[in-house]
């Protein structure tokens, strides 16, 4: 294996002691994969093991009038099946245990499906192929309701209304909006001086995480009143919380083992099977594996999702960047999963590596018949990270300039101030674009040589925006609450009173466009010791670091913190 | 209802027990059937499993060479006789999977599979099958009616002998490298006489429901030498009458648009 | 349900074992007699994690109705090493961290197996060849072609290292 360390980069800001970075160390499972005897789930054997088959929706939208499982019930060898009245408490929304998002989805679909492969009847059985077989017994009575696959088409008034909890199709932000806001200074004033306004639309489409062994799990009776389970997971604890409440149990009478994982990539957290397997397991009493096959994964198995982006950059001659705007779309599918919490993510990462100082997006977290997503590496940052450099590319065209150089002219440097109003700190897209450069052996300018993210930073831009303007497009107006920064139904009345506060104060008269001089001569890295103080009073509706105070509760929702920044200090 | 094991010696009997038995299957490689069986599949209930050794016979008859139906992929690439064959035969699966995919199952194979099958189709081999003696169907005919002969028994694959291994020339287009499934195949038997070259026979694989040939490029390429002008003039035709269809590997524009650059490729010899 | 018995050897070892009607080799190599280094990817063919041995060919035990290896000799991950220590192909795999999860890891190990049996020096192109029927979605191919290279070298083909 052969990495490169470039320790000449940075090299006064640490001591070089690095005894163990870049050196291999052996994995400390490596024996046990390559014999063969690393324990994955199913390769814990029980006596009497019975098997589970999900009944699936042939539709990507439709309303169950009846499901007959007599003929599957007669079935030599079923031992029992499950329908959505089984679940002690049949919905539920992953993030939940954080206080975040609605409860939107059961376990078991006993009023409609909104995708295709939806579950609404789980078969126990003997054998994998009596269940099967039972399956195919199953006799569902579907009404075919309208479905919407695309995101646009879906927030359009008159769609079909895919998930129950959120009816218009959108995620609720903050208890307050229908879309997370970032408003950072005033893009429209600045798109209107900026020499050029690029435009582009971005599209990914989703994708499977595909690891080798598929989701699964096994639960067995235990001694003391409990159950185990042996899973795949990736979040055992996750798993473990999402299990007790669907089921209704203590998580004490819960035994969760997991750890060795045959692959994940982020598709392994949605605890769709330990909470199944589990119930087969307490209908029984017998031990329960419940685990997809190939075609399982790869038509329900939740992928990352779809996103669609619209980028619009005010851009002057010089190639600076003074204005970036977005519209965003991620596609969640039939239901929450993580996505709302993805969007949270992608919006702190906006612009992208770049001191912009005009910055404004709205993100939308869209429901369509499709199949639900979730988390996949870097979710939420990948799509939009595609999205950016592409579009770093469609300006560097437009403009006339070196992409590199571009990239270098307009990136973060060591005490600028970014979007999401924190202080750019241990920054190096400088570095990484000149290694790059010399790498591929792209010519470059002696300029582009010397720039460095110690210098050129900070300053001017390192201020706030003098002006940032704000809006209240998207305010829900019908009290949909219960999401990120909203908290429990409890705190509605006090949010709103907040929103309707800051909805009355006015814009301040929109300011001159700041300049952003990197030409500096190199001087003192600009590296403030204490973190910039988050943002001016009148922000009500930017990122998630700068929303209003809110009381304290006992359900307060977590706040999802950052490692970035504790690098270099 | 779980799937039930009859085991045959003699494949005269296993074509009679199929004829009375739609619910049964013939189990060859298993590299097709097994996947239904593990999922699950409610079309049929009972395996039949073979085990007459003359269907892994390969033996000469005249200037063809007999390959009987439970031939493997891996078997074909070995024997010395076959190796105009090899190519075709290694494009299928990986190793695993050529251990025991037979000819008899690629003939019978659905879409994306059969890429050994569409140079069968190139090559004009026969089929011959159980209860029919020493009786061979064309293969042309064959796949044009394949659909209804899934109830007879499939005993040998006779081909002629080829004086020139390289007289066939395979190509196998995938999205996934170094193997994946093919968006499509193309097989051409471009045999030499003299100069020109005479009785080309060019099929196509995952281009419709089976391999096919296609007629407009053999015309288009028929006392060619196989210059530059013939092959522009098939590549303009790569097409014409076919209905390639759409699917997950690729939609039917997007197989009509590749065609004549894959077809162009091969004739040129510039596949390797 | 009707039951066939099986006999056969598991790496070197007799065995015997019911065959319940479209019982497929993994499944019974698993459930049946308790060798759990094959693994279940697909059950379609597609991904290798479930390739064994029979009679020193590569197979894949998904699509290899159990009963049909009556007789014949099945080799797996498990026998690769011996009581006294690991086959070079192991080692080579250990070396070249040529596993991260693991999971394709048996199926990829009896892949090369199959192949430096049949020829102990093979080319790069051999080497892909071989184990481009076995998918993995961690490690990338490198150091899985590498490691199958460096045992080559070491005499992997020797029977138990």
């Amino acid at each position: 294996m052969s990495v490169e360390f470039r320790k000449d980069l940075f090299a006064d800001e640490r001591d070089d002691d690095l005894n163990e970075i870049g050196k291999p160390t052996q994995r400390q499972d490596m024996l046990g994969h390559v014999t063969g005897r690393s324990p994955f789930y199913d390769d814990h054997l029980f006596e009497g093991l019975l098997h589970m088959r999900c009944v699936r929706s042939p539709h990507h939208h439709a309303r169950i009038r009846s499901i007959d499982t007599s003929e599957a019930e007669r079935l030599p060898g079923v031992k029992k099946v499950i329908v959505g009245s089984d679940v002690p408490n049949n919905l539920n929304a992953l993030l939940s245990l954080l206080d975040f998002g609605l409860d939107d989805e059961p376990l078991l679909s006993d009023k409609k499906v909104s995708y295709k492969g939806e579950p609404v009847a789980a078969i126990v059985a003997d054998s994998e192929r009596i269940a099967r077989d039972a399956v195919a017994k199953v006799r569902v009575d579907w009404e075919v309701l309208p479905h919407v696959l695309d995101v646009e088409e879906a927030i359009k008034p008159g769609a079909p209304s895919v998930n129950g909890a959120y009816p218009a199709n959108k995620f609720i932000y903050h208890g307050k909006y229908d879309h997370q806001k970032l408003r950072y200074g005033d893009v429209d004033a600045a798109l209107r001086q900026a020499d050029h306004v690029i435009e582009g639309r971005y599209q990914m489409s989703p994708i499977e995480q595909a690891p080798m062994e598929t989701c699964g799990a096994i639960a067995a009776p235990e001694t003391n009143d409990r159950f185990v389970c042996y899973t795949a997971t990736q979040g055992l604890f996750f798993s473990l919380g999402t299990a007790a409440k669907l089921l209704d149990l203590s998580s004490a009478r819960l035994h969760f083992i997991g750890g060795t994982v045959g692959g994940g990539f982020g598709g392994k957290v949605d605890s769709l099977h330990e909470p199944l397997a589990i119930l087969g397991c307490m209908l029984t009493g017998k031990p329960c594996k419940y685990m997809f096959d190939r075609e399982d994964e790869m038509q329900v198995g939740a992928p990352r999702g779809a996103e669609r982006w619209y980028i619009t950059d005010g851009v002057m001659n010089d190639g600076h960047i003074v204005a970036r705007k977005f519209i965003g779309y991620f596609d969640a599918g039939a239901y929450t999963r993580l996505s709302s919490y993805a969007i949270i993510k992608g919006a702190g990462h906006l612009p992208g590596p770049y001191t912009i100082p005009n910055v404004y997006a709205d993100i939308y977290c869209v429901y369509t018949n499709r199949t639900p997503a979730t988390a996949m590496r870097g979710f939420g940052i990948t799509g939009v990270d595609f999205a950016i450099e592409n579009h770093m590319d469609k300006v560097a065209n437009t403009v006339g300039i070196d992409p590199i150089e571009l990239r270098i002219l307009n990136a973060y440097r060591d005490g600028d101030m970014k979007a999401h109003r924190r202080e750019a700190k241990n920054t190096a897209l400088i570095e990484c674009c000149q290694v790059a450069a010399e790498k591929s052996g792209w010519q470059t300018s002696d300029w582009v040589k010397q720039q460095s993210s110690l210098s050129g930073g900070g300053g001017e831009r390192g201020q706030l925006p003098t002006h940032t303007a704000t809006d209240q497009h998207g305010f829900v107006q019908d009290g949909q609450s219960g999401s990120y920064g909203g908290g429990s139904k409890r705190q509605e009345k006090s949010a709103y009173a907040e929103t309707a506060a800051a909805r009355a104060a006015p814009p301040a008269a929109a300011p001159p466009l700041r300049s952003m001089p990197v030409a500096q001569p190199p001087t003192q890295p600009a590296r403030t010791p204490e973190p910039v103080q988050s943002a001016p009073a009148p922000a009500p509706a930017t990122g998630p670091t700068a929303e209003p105070p809110q009381p304290q509760t006992r359900r307060s929702p977590a706040r999802f913190s950052s490692i970035s920044g504790l690098r270099r200090r | 209802m779980p799937v039930r094991v009859e085991t045959f010696s003699q494949v005269e009997e296993a074509a009679r027990a199929l004829s009375s038995n739609q619910k049964a299957r013939i189990y060859g490689g298993g590299t097709i059937l097994m996947r239904s069986v593990n999922e699950g599949d409610q079309s049929f209930d009972t395996l039949f499993r073979l085990t007459d050794p003359t269907l892994k016979d390969i033996r000469s008859e005249g200037d063809r060479v007999l390959i009987g139906a439970a031939v493997t992929m891996a078997e074909i690439i070995r024997h010395r006789d076959l190796s105009f064959l090899a190519d075709a035969a290694r494009a299928v699966g990986g190793p695993a999977i050529r251990t025991t995919a037979t000819i008899a199952g690629n003939l019978l194979a659905p879409p994306p599979y059969g890429d050994l099958a569409t140079a069968l189709v190139a090559l004009g081999a026969e089929v011959r099958f159980a209860g029919q003696g020493s009786a061979n169907v064309p293969i042309d005919e064959f796949m044009r009616d394949r659909e209804s002969r899934k109830g007879s028994v499939v005993t040998a694959v006779s081909v002629p002998r080829l004086a020139d291994p390289t007289a066939l020339r395979f190509l196998k287009v995938t999205r996934v490298k170094p193997k994946g499934v093919a968006l499509m195949s193309i097989a051409a038997l471009l045999p030499r006489a003299g100069g020109r070259i005479d009785g080309f026979r060019i099929a196509y694989g995952n281009m419709g429901p089976t391999p096919l040939r296609v007629a407009a490029v053999e015309r288009a390429l028929e006392g060619s030498s196989l210059d530059e002008a013939g092959i522009t003039r098939a590549a303009a035709v790569a097409t014409e009458g076919l209905d390639p269809p759409t699917d997950a590997l690729a939609s039917a524009w997007y197989r009509r648009e590749v065609a004549p650059v894959h077809l162009r490729r091969l004739l040129l010899g510039q596949t390797g | 349900m009707a039951q066939k018995p099986v006999q056969f050897t598991l790496n070197g070892e007799d065995k015997a074992a019911f065959a319940s009607d479209g019982q497929n080799l993994l499944d019974m190599l698993r459930r049946g007699v308790g060798d759990l280094s094959p693994k279940y990817g697909c059950g379609q063919g597609a991904c290798g994690a479930c390739t064994v041995l029979i009679d020193g060919e590569p197979c894949l035990s998904c699509l290899t109705l159990a009963e049909t290896v009556d007789g014949k000799d099945v080799a797996t991950t498990s026998g690769l090493s011996s009581g006294s220590g690991i086959h070079p192909l192991q080692d080579a795999f250990m070396r070249n961290f040529a596993a991260q999860c693991g999971y394709c890891t048996p199926g990829m190990l009896m892949a090369a197996k199959a192949l430096l049996d049949r020829n102990p020096q093979p080319s790069r192109d051999d080497v892909v060849e071989a184990i481009s029927g076995n998918l993995c979605r961690c490690t990338g191919y490198e150091p899985i072609i590498n490691a199958v290279l460096e045992a080559s070298r070491s005499g992997a083909s020797q029977p138990n290292g």
